[in-house]
């Protein structure tokens, strides 16, 4: 293998991880909520926004200013499940979807009115900086937010193993109605997942403000490409997430390096269609 | 702003310089009535092609108050396209049905043809202010008007250009490498650059051309594939952000060209470009059509956008647009009417000598191409792009080799 070629697979598996983070949330969501965001990458592009405005108004780097957004979006996702989506959970599916469509709809064009219609990038002072171990070439950016990436979902994974509202959480998800009978408030947990989902959410807008800029359709295109990992990788899966994350990511940039690069995109899409005729419920999902 | 350095020309002096273009152009034609001639402006406001639509919407809004002063008032009716194809044509039906007389725009290639095609079944004269792709001109329409160069031109040009900085500079890169965005106007170019280059006798090979998506996330894998062609020349053509993420990438993955040279694209000359990138926006070249910051007329636009705009950079866009903007209230001064029927048998005739942009008069062929326009090498100093070639309108050297990514201070 050549090194060009192992340099872009890191690449590819860096940047994957970070997605996988974003993916998370999204299947936390649903896994436990029964919701498929439609606004997972606009609210994605919130914290991105957030992250970018921290950066520009107190110079805080998005690494240290990540644990604020994080939290400032999970009262966001806390909110709006108690405010919004509450009152939709029991309505058919194509209400939930338009009411989140719209959510989303709001969201693109309030950005665009708040910060226009320019790409937001942030710079940091060592957003240039590389590693260099033996031949291979380590972007300093994309490695932290791997890292950290990896540390939240190991982390996550820990709150729903470990902890009574992970495991309360956990009971909804696997028994709603034995959930209820032993006294469970559903409502509030339902709350706390969509708030944790959407965390996750913040987490990574933040680590993704640091690998690419934002702008306000950059909402729509993650919430597609939180789409394609959740279902390649099981939607409601954790760890299915986290594979999908890195198998996009590396598969992408597999694609542009042996075919075109403008063929990035339609190769996910690819892998997508693939999956769903093969293993519709995904890598890591459980079959129905 | 941009670093044009020539003396500066107050509004009298653009007044004059207007009165001298009219001298010209035969003031003689009998007066139009008073009524302000109503110009629907056709941007990309919003979506992928924002920040070129705000751009021409900086440079449109200065115009109406330096055209009043030569007595050819305007009234700008401004319309977003929201860089969708479906949303230009009607924006342009709505334009017309609201009372425009002339249209402008619609800065993308596919807009303007759709909109083109709305203006041809309406009668309505269209005068592009930026748009390149060939077929818009080749297509036969009789009431299309475009005073920017094709993108054959602007690559002929934008590689003769090259060749010139070479002989200049003394310094002659061994090969070259292409990256082009794949959206229409890069697909244009990217056609036009594989087509010409065999014919340009180029000092270098090309030994790769690679096509990116616009959108995508990060330009890792385009970059690592031209760094992997060892090539010491990179030819790029970006449409917006892209160029941000390819240089940023470069300088990630070490890959050290002697120098990131555009053949006539956008994106390397931008506010963003240089508040994202810093230091590293620096050296970069675009060949393209540029304002001639020796001109009396482009002076006078310099003075009234910065007083307007005073942290916008002065550049093409605004250029194209003043012009597109004066083209058709000069043909309707000529006409001594705003009916778009007698603007449309003016436009042909036109002939504006005294302009903003780098070039001969402003003329059109048969096809309604302006084929005076001319191209310069601009090059970044400072966070500024400043003519470079042609000498007789340079404000400064050209810097090639460009000094390694780590090596500026």
């Amino acid at each position: 293998m050549s090194i060009d070629l192992a340099n872009q697979i890191l690449t590819g598996l860096l940047t994957g991880l970070v997605y996988s983070l974003m993916a998370l949330g999204l299947s936390v969501i649903f896994g436990v909520v029964r919701v498929v965001n439609f606004a997972h990458g606009e609210m994605t592009a919130l914290a991105m926004y957030a992250a970018w405005a921290l950066f520009n108004w107190l110079e805080l780097d998005p690494l240290v200013g990540l644990p604020l957004i994080a939290l400032l979006l999970f009262a966001l996702g806390y909110l709006m499940q108690r405010g919004l989506i509450d009152a939709f959970v029991s309505k058919p599916e194509h209400m939930q979807f338009i009411l989140l469509v719209a959510v989303a709809i709001i969201m693109v064009n309030g950005s665009l009115l708040v910060f226009g219609p320019d790409a937001h990038g942030i710079q940091v002072p060592y957003g240039f900086d590389t590693y260099e171990v033996g031949p291979l070439l380590i972007d300093k950016v994309r490695l932290l937010a791997a890292v950290a990436a990896l540390g939240i979902s190991g982390l996550l994974m820990l709150f729903f193993r470990h902890t009574m509202t992970g495991k309360a959480i956990r009971a909804c998800a696997d028994n709603l109605v034995g959930a209820r009978v032993i006294g469970l408030n559903v409502k509030q947990l339902y709350a706390v997942t969509f708030g944790i989902g959407s965390a996750c959410v913040g987490a990574a807008g933040a680590l993704l403000a640091l690998l690419i800029d934002v702008m306000p359709s950059s909402g729509p295109e993650l919430t597609m490409l939180a789409f394609i990992i959740v279902i390649v990788g099981g939607l409601g899966s954790m760890g299915g997430a986290l594979l999908g994350g890195i198998l996009i990511g590396v598969s992408e940039v597999l694609a542009g390096y042996f075919l075109m690069p403008s063929m990035k995109a339609m190769f996910s899409f690819a892998i997508l269609i693939l999956i769903l005729v093969l293993r519709p419920q995904g890598l890591m999902g459980a079959r129905k | 702003m941009s670093g044009h350095s020539s003396p500066t020309v107050n509004r009298r002096g653009f007044l004059a310089a207007g009165a001298a273009g009219a001298a010209v152009l035969g003031f003689g034609a009998p007066l139009r009535a008073a009524q302000p001639l109503k110009v629907g402006l056709l941007l990309p406001l919003s979506g992928g092609l924002a920040r070129e639509g705000q751009s021409c919407k900086r440079g449109a809004e200065v115009t109406p108050g330096l055209l009043a002063d030569m007595g050819m008032p305007v009234q700008l009716m401004i319309a977003d396209t929201e860089t969708n194809i479906d949303t230009a044509r009607t924006r342009a039906e709505k334009l017309i049905a609201d009372g425009a007389q002339v249209l402008i725009g619609a800065f993308d290639s596919a807009h303007t043809l759709a909109v083109a095609q709305v203006c041809e079944q309406r009668g309505v004269p269209l005068v592009v202010n930026i748009a390149a792709a060939p077929n818009i001109t080749e297509q036969g329409f009789k009431t299309l008007f475009r005073n920017f160069p094709t993108a054959p031109k602007l690559v002929t040009e934008g590689l003769a250009l090259m060749k010139d900085v070479f002989k200049v500079t003394g310094t002659t890169p061994t090969k070259a490498v292409f990256l082009h965005n794949n959206d229409t106007f890069g697909t244009a170019m990217a056609g036009a650059v594989n087509k010409l280059f065999p014919t340009l006798d180029m000092p270098f090979p090309l030994v790769e051309t690679i096509s990116y998506d616009g959108n995508a996330r990060d330009l890792a894998v385009e970059v690592g594939k031209a760094k992997a062609t060892g090539a010491d020349l990179v030819l790029l053509v970006p449409h917006g952000d892209d160029c941000i993420r390819a240089i940023r990438e470069m300088v990630k993955q070490r890959f050290e060209p002697k120098a990131v040279v555009s053949p006539g694209s956008p994106g390397m000359y931008e506010t963003q470009f240089y508040k994202t990138l810093g230091k590293y926006s620096d050296y970069c070249m675009t060949n393209l059509p540029w304002i001639n910051p020796k001109s009396a007329m482009s002076q006078a636009l310099l003075k009234a956008f910065s007083k307007s705009h005073p942290d916008a950079l002065f550049e093409m866009n605004i250029g194209f647009t003043f012009e597109a903007i004066l083209i058709a209230a000069d043909a309707a001064k000529r006409a001594g009417s705003n009916d778009p029927k007698a603007i449309l048998a003016a436009l042909p005739t036109t002939n504006i000598a005294e302009h903003v942009m780098i070039g001969g008069p402003i003329a059109f062929d048969a096809k309604g191409q302006n084929t005076n326009t001319r191209s310069a090498t601009i090059q970044n100093f400072g966070g500024k792009p400043l003519v470079v070639l042609p000498s007789d309108v340079a404000e400064a050297k050209p810097v090639f080799p460009a000094p390694g990514w780590q090596q500026r201070g």
